[in-house]
């Protein structure tokens, strides 16, 4: 397992899983996350203010992730969909069942706006050489998610460090 | 500061954020976990968290804290201050019954090439003066009271040094 397998190998850099949100952007979800953090910023409450400064009302930006995670259940759908599946990808074929989230960086664009609909690609950008931590041994990757909107403007992108790992034996 | 709003010219390098303390709660994790469509369960079933992620407890998601960073600074800007980019690691967890304080301080101001005027802050959460988390994060803000970063277009709107 000291070498990256090849098939990993070829996702560096590879766009994939462009998918778009399953529902679009609205006012119910905003208020909700508002309220879970008691934000009580005017421009995601007061139309009034979000037609001054950004022409209607948008979404604010920290919820970026919010829009493209998927239903716990649809109809039709067999199995669990998972947010970041490039992620989960990463887990099965480096044969790594524990992994763990360490950094996050988000870069703001266009505002995301009420109705919007977006979609988001995910590319793998790195994977480490075995590291052994407190956790266990593994890897650490980066991956990007690209988040568009209907125009094709680009809204955001995401980092995410992970770290996958097998806890050792003792 | 004009009204309830921050001006680039109202900031000091050196100059520190209000304290923001939240007591922290079961519904605290769910809430956030919920508002962010968040469903593994490490961040509403305590059985869970306890037996597979060996916690003490569940504990407070992501993007839960981003929402928490983004109310932070905005609570300190006013509305037109508006996130270029946010950076966090995360070292710890955030459990029901701590206390996390918020604590914030101003790294650097200036004005970009298309005279967006920036600030740059350092962050931490604590709970019990321990960091668990370190953040670092760049917002415009207005430099006199016309001027509105959300206007910002295109190449007018560099949310990134390097973009």
């Amino acid at each position: 397992m000291s070498e990256l397998p090849a098939e990993v190998e070829s996702w560096i850099g590879q766009r994939k899983y462009e998918e778009w949100g399953e529902f679009d952007v609205e006012r119910g979800y905003i208020f909700t996350s508002c309220s879970s953090v008691q934000n009580g910023n005017p421009l995601f409450w007061d139309e009034k203010v979000a037609n001054e400064l950004t022409g209607g009302p948008i979404a604010p930006p920290s919820m970026i992730s919010v829009w493209f995670r998927p239903h716990y259940w649809s109809p039709g759908r067999t199995e669990e969909a998972v947010p970041l599946q490039l992620h989960f990808d990463l887990k099965a074929t480096l044969d790594l069942p524990e992994a763990v989230m360490t950094d996050n960086t988000i870069t703001f664009h266009e505002p995301v706006r009420v109705g919007d609909r977006l979609k988001t690609t995910q590319i793998l950008r790195s994977v480490s050489p075995l590291k052994t931590t407190k956790l266990g041994t593994g890897r650490f990757w980066v991956l990007e998610v690209e988040v568009e909107n209907q125009n094709g403007e680009l809204c955001a992108v995401e980092s995410y460090t992970g770290y996958g790992y097998k806890r050792d034996p003792s | 500061m004009s009204e309830d709003q921050l001006l680039l010219g109202d900031v000091q390098v050196g100059q520190e954020l209000p304290e923001l303390a939240i007591e922290v709660t079961p519904t605290t994790v769910v809430l956030g976990a919920l508002a962010t469509r968040d469903w593994r369960p490490m961040h509403h079933d305590k059985d869970f968290a306890q037996e597979r992620n060996g916690t003490k407890h569940v504990f407070i998601n992501t993007p839960h804290n981003a929402a928490y960073f983004e109310r932070y600074i905005t609570d300190w800007t006013g509305p037109k201050g508006r996130l270029g980019k946010i950076q966090f690691r995360m070292s710890d967890s955030v459990f029901p019954g701590d206390t996390m304080v918020f604590h914030g301080k101003v790294e650097g101001t200036g004005t970009d090439e298309r005279g967006c005027g920036w600030v740059d802050l350092a962050i931490r959460l604590t709970v019990d003066d321990e960091v668990t988390t370190s953040c670092s994060a760049r917002i415009a803000v207005p430099t006199e009271p016309g001027d509105n970063p959300w206007k910002r277009k295109g190449s007018d709107w560099q949310p990134s040094p390097s973009s």
